[in-house]
């Protein structure tokens, strides 16, 4: 009897079941959580909880962005959840309404307070003059612990190619982004800009847009409530475009579509008769010509 | 005052004799050194993050130390019983805990010039500024604000019955004050009555170590903090350093030395 219950054999026994059964259970434990798939140390290490540290990251990177100047969990303006304001540009109607909300502090309510912001940052300003930087390396380590944020690789583009010269690494950080959200319109959006604006590269992103419109209709178009701002934007972007390439039939039909969404459907609504107004010229000059 | 110099550079030699100095610094410098060996975007001039990650590296290990340090200094000498031929030299229990205190806070500036001596020459030599002032200051509040941990810790060595228990309760007291501290009049003024006053009789009550944390303005180059908030500020810190010491001195009149 006791030879049958040599340590021995059973640690042999437990060790060959413990690894028949990771054989079967861990092919399947790789599908259970898409976002799981990542071989990143820290992914395994965190588990679930890295997106918590992610989006602590990302306020980060917006704390960095004020110097510290930043509302705390008690201040009662919340910071906002979005992060437009970090992307918004000087006297823009984003960075008025932020302008609003990040002056939260008010008058001092005791003298301990009144004493205590001499230690603390009391001054609501954003990086300037090449210091933009300084809050990469937040967005890096938001990308990597939650690689489905996809506001961390708008913020980060729009700092590396706007303010930072850094046009090919805004390039790698939108496709990695894009390897990780490959349907995500907002990244192709970002994109058609970086070759738009940057590598003034038409027909790059007039392709890139294009497909951005179609991933929008997609996803979008049967929401309950959805992302009009993000459709006014790639819509009126390639309406812009088509404009500059004289195709004023593609254009108008572009800011038909914006039509839908804008929030000022009067100034569109100028800006189609006016491209009519273009359209029936330019073919009436045409006209005699080809006749 | 020989005395009291005397009980304070034993507590000095025993900070450079145990390991736990050594075991904080070579952790900072450890893990500063790798996040600086990461390059984000190409870009080699990226530097606060670093001083950020460096700064409260700086500050756990200075609480570690502090707390560490002095909760077992008095229970140390009793269960050791040591206490007895140090009273008999003849010391006053006022001198030990005066010696104590000394000793303790002098370790901690101790341990923190080298913390503050590395960060500089990291934040320097990556940032190519020496905003030397700015470091002082920081130091300098940090510094008073070590002392407060310091006579705090050695009131609840006389207090509660073991280190660890002591040690726990202060490193959960202050740092519950570096988080919450700025915060509780706001907390009071939305609560009912008698918590509202409880709450706010807290707030005032509470030593305010949160203005001694100008991490800040180092970490976003924010310029100086005026030198007469930094005097009013080391004042404040005096204050309660003295209160504190009075305390325990207090309770340590009268406690019986046997364990």
């Amino acid at each position: 009897m006791s030879r049958i219950f040599n340590p021995a054999l059973i640690l042999v026994l437990l060790c060959g079941a413990a690894f028949g059964l990771a054989t079967v259970v861990q092919p399947r434990a790789q599908t259970w959580d898409k976002r799981g798939n990542s071989a990143n140390v820290l992914n395994l290490v965190l588990g679930d909880s890295r997106r918590l540290f992610a989006n602590h990251f990302f306020v980060k990177a917006d704390v960095s962005f004020h110097s510290g100047y930043y509302p705390s969990i008690f201040d009662q303006a919340k910071p906002s959840k979005d992060s437009r304001h970090m992307t918004s540009e000087e006297g823009s109607s984003e960075a008025e309404e932020h302008e609003r909300k990040m002056n939260f502090l008010g008058s001092p309510r005791d003298w301990v307070e009144a004493f205590g912001r001499h230690f603390f940052i009391t001054k609501h300003t954003h990086l300037e003059s090449g210091n933009e930087r300084e809050i990469l390396p937040w967005l890096k380590l938001s990308a990597e612990l939650d690689p489905q944020r996809i506001d961390t690789y708008i913020v980060a583009s729009y700092w590396l190619r706007n303010r930072l010269g850094k046009l090919s690494e805004a390039e790698q950080f939108l496709r990695e982004g894009l390897r990780n959200n490959p349907k995500s319109y907002e990244l192709l959006y970002e994109m058609g800009c970086l070759y738009k604006e940057n590598y003034h590269d038409q027909v790059r992103a007039r392709h890139v847009w294009e497909l951005a419109l179609r991933r929008w209709h997609e996803q979008e178009l049967d929401k309950k409530d959805p992302d009009l701002i993000g459709l006014e934007k790639i819509v009126i972007h390639l309406a812009r475009l088509e404009e500059d390439s004289a195709n004023w039939d593609r254009a108008i039909t572009y800011l038909e579509e914006a039509l839908k969404s804008s929030p000022n459907p009067d100034l569109l609504r100028q800006q189609i008769a006016d491209l009519k107004a273009k359209h029936a010229g330019k073919t009436s000059q045409d006209g005699p010509r080809d006749e | 005052m020989n005395t009291v110099c005397a009980l304070a550079s034993v507590v000095i030699k025993e900070l450079y004799r145990r390991k736990d100095f050594y075991v904080l610094f070579v952790m900072t410098a450890l893990i500063t050194l790798i996040m600086g060996s990461v390059t984000f975007f190409n870009d080699p001039k990226i530097a606060r993050y670093l001083k950020e990650i460096c700064l409260l590296l700086v500050w756990v290990s200075g609480l570690v130390i502090a707390i560490g340090t002095t909760a077992r200094q008095i229970p140390a000498e009793r269960e050791n019983r040591t206490i007895f031929p140090l009273l008999a030299k003849p010391v006053t229990r006022g001198q030990v805990v005066i010696g104590k205190f000394a000793g303790c806070w002098f370790a901690c500036g101790l341990a923190l010039v080298i913390f503050y001596l590395f960060f500089g020459v990291i934040s320097g030599t990556r940032e190519g500024k020496w905003p030397l002032v700015q470091y002082f200051q920081a130091f300098w509040l940090q510094y008073a604000m070590v002392g407060v941990v310091v006579a705090l810790v050695l009131l609840g060595s006389v207090l509660f019955a073991a280190p660890s228990s002591n040690a726990t309760i202060c490193f959960i007291v202050v740092v519950g004050i570096l988080l919450l501290g700025r915060h509780l009049n706001q907390v009071a003024l939305n609560q009912t009555e008698p918590l509202r006053t409880m709450v706010y009789a807290i707030y005032f009550l509470i030593p305010h170590l949160e203005w001694y944390d100008v991490r800040d303005f180092v970490i976003y180059d924010q310029g100086t903090i005026g030198w007469i908030d930094c005097f009013l500020a080391t004042l404040y810190a005096a204050v309660y350093v003295a209160l504190l010491l009075f305390a325990t001195w207090l309770a340590f009149r009268r406690k019986p030395l046997n364990v």
